[in-house]
């Protein structure tokens, strides 16, 4: 028996390895075919370029507008998430009596488990028509609905790592203010936050990585019109559902069409895996200040 | 006399105005709190109106058709459930070897802190860059075509590090007792590892399985970036064969026009609920029977 010892702590150590292969093979396949895609895209006329057209007769290459359409889907999701994520982070943390988060917790569990193209329905069919009602310039394909829906995808996330952060500051300085006169909600919003509040921001990084990178809502409700505008009433395309209506069709390797998925997939896979760093970094010092 | 009353008035408007703000702030987080639910409801009402009175025997065990009252979605629900065996075969044991590895083996060196950051930033990885490796390196470069395989194999690398933080999570929720006591007996770390430390650790692991694969059969992006099909008529057949999911028919359905194929897409919707609902109660109730006997 002794003699195997050896054999399997390798055995194991290549599983642990294959992580790091998935990794390699990652950034790998993304570079190989970008950088065949820029030998013939000019890389600033891809960057800087104003007009994403890769399918038409006279193709054009700017990816601006799928950037500029992920950016205000994921920016209206912040605005949802964030606000509503906090509060009720606080809330969770701070104020509820235990019953109360027993009953809500599973609740944000299984919101954030339900899968995204069921959100896709859920914003397509239910809150776009709805919006129309209050606003009646809105498109059926737009980038407000899918925002919102996003939004309330992403707030599980936030609102749980956040309560995270909070229940991670200490209660002596909780008791210090309660202590000088401070009420529960001056407690919580000027001692607890502020202390938690480098927990609090890696979590909303994360969920904005998250949003960024979250493609079937987009897919089915904000439309396939990639273009450079700051109305969230009319059709737009993201990063993600370009790639996902590429891959509807039958494209065949090696066209430009074909590569021009990997270039979009390595610029996304950039901006998220910033973010994640970022927000990786900002744990590990939050964990080192209270521990 | 009347200073000190005074005094007293501007105190107790101010403790009154502070318990105020305080009841005001716990309404509005409460409220917040109701709309997450509500919008929860309004999701699981919408979807039961919509596709309620489509569900039935047939259209669980038909196939798709053109014309959206004859469809059925057999072909991608046993699309779904292949696919998910084959990707738990491939990524539960790999999964729980990497877990093994870094919490029993690894010692706290450079590459053990290396591999730990690599798996937390792959967690956060958008799933449609996972279908883009696949895309690459097993559909073409490995020339495995559309097959069950290569999504099965694309779904496996995504779960994966899932599966290492809830498997490592497990194992270290066993008392280092009991590992020491084994020891102690003459046990090599392999046979501590496998005759203690995997038995007691087993429910968290199987909790942590079933959560990481009901996140895969939900999982539509990656399968359509590899170029699942969203037009195949059949039940897959075997590991080559192409193939469609449940989420990616509910995708097809969604996009199009007509009203009768999008309560074909909320009925999809349901089963796909009705089956997510099923995993995870079964995770829940393992962590729950197996908690009760060992405490």
């Amino acid at each position: 028996m002794k003699r195997f010892e050896p054999l399997i702590e390798w055995a194991l150590l290549l599983c642990a390895l294959l992580s790091i292969g998935t990794t390699a093979g990652i950034i790998l396949v993304l570079t190989i075919e970008t950088f065949a895609f820029l030998r013939e895209v000019p890389v600033t006329d891809f960057l800087f370029g104003t007009n994403w057209t890769p399918l038409f007769a006279t193709p054009s290459f700017g990816v601006l507008p799928l950037v500029a359409g992920t950016v205000m889907v994921s920016a209206i999701a912040m605005a949802v998430a964030l606000p509503m994520g906090l509060l009720s982070a606080v809330y969770l943390s701070e104020y509820a009596p235990l019953g109360v988060r027993r009953m809500v917790k599973p609740i944000l569990e299984i919101l954030a488990g339900v899968p995204t193209v069921v959100y896709g329905y859920f914003a397509l069919l239910f809150v776009t028509p709805l919006l129309q009602q209050v606003l009646p310039g809105l498109a059926g394909f737009n980038a407000l609905s899918p925002g919102i829906v996003m939004g309330i995808m992403i707030l599980p996330l936030v609102s749980s790592l956040s309560e995270d952060a909070m229940q991670a500051v200490p209660r002596g300085l909780r008791e210090g203010a309660y202590a000088l006169g401070a009420t529960k909600m001056q407690t919580s919003l000027r001692v607890v936050l502020p202390a938690a509040f480098s927990g609090i921001t890696a979590a909303c990084i994360l969920a904005a990585s998250r949003a960024i990178g979250e493609t079937m809502i987009v897919a089915i409700a904000a439309g396939q019109q990639p273009r450079l505008t700051a109305n969230p009433l009319v059709p737009i395309e993201t990063m993600t559902a370009y790639i996902v209506q590429v891959s509807l069709g039958d494209t065949p390797q090696g066209t430009l069409e074909y590569r021009t998925i990997f270039a979009v997939g390595m610029l996304l896979f950039l901006g998220t895996f910033m973010l994640n760093l970022v927000s990786a970094w900002l744990r590990a010092r939050f964990r080192e200040e209270y521990s | 006399m009347t200073g000190t009353s005074l005094a007293d008035g501007g105190v107790q408007r101010a403790i009154a105005r502070r318990r105020f703000l305080d009841l005001a702030f716990q309404a509005l987080a409460l409220l917040i709190l109701i709309l997450a639910l509500g919008s929860l409801i309004a999701l699981i009402t919408d979807v039961w109106r919509d596709g309620f009175s489509r569900l039935s025997w047939d259209f669980l065990t038909g196939f798709p058709s053109r014309r959206a009252a004859n469809a059925g979605i057999w072909h991608a629900l046993s699309g779904s459930m292949l696919v998910i065996l084959v990707t738990g075969t491939l990524a539960v044991p790999i999964g729980v070897a990497s877990a093994i590895y870094l919490e029993e083996y690894s010692r706290r060196n450079l590459m053990a802190r290396i591999i730990e950051i690599n798996i937390t930033n792959l967690a956060a990885v958008p799933s449609i860059i996972y279908g883009l490796l696949g895309l690459g390196l097993f559909v073409r470069a490995m020339g495995m075509g559309r097959s069950v395989l290569a999504g099965a194999s694309t779904l496996a690398l995504l779960v994966l590090p899932v599966i290492i933080l809830s498997t490592r999570e497990a194992l270290r929720a066993v008392p280092p007792s009991i590992r020491e006591g084994s020891y102690a007996l003459g046990a090599t770390k392999w046979q501590t590892v496998w005759y203690q430390v995997l038995p007691i650790a087993l429910p968290g692991i199987l909790t942590g399985m079933i959560l990481a694969l009901s996140r895969a059969i939900g999982e539509t992006a990656p399968l359509i970036s590899i170029g699942a099909l969203t037009f195949v008529a059949f039940a897959p057949d075997g590991l080559w064969s192409p193939f469609t999911v449940l989420p990616i028919q509910i995708f097809n359905w969604v996009s199009r026009p007509q009203v009768e194929f999008q309560a074909n897409a909320a009925a999809g919707i349901l089963v796909l609920l009705a089956l997510l609902l099923t995993m995870n109660a079964a995770a829940i109730w393992l962590r729950d029977h197996y908690q009760k006997k060992l405490s």
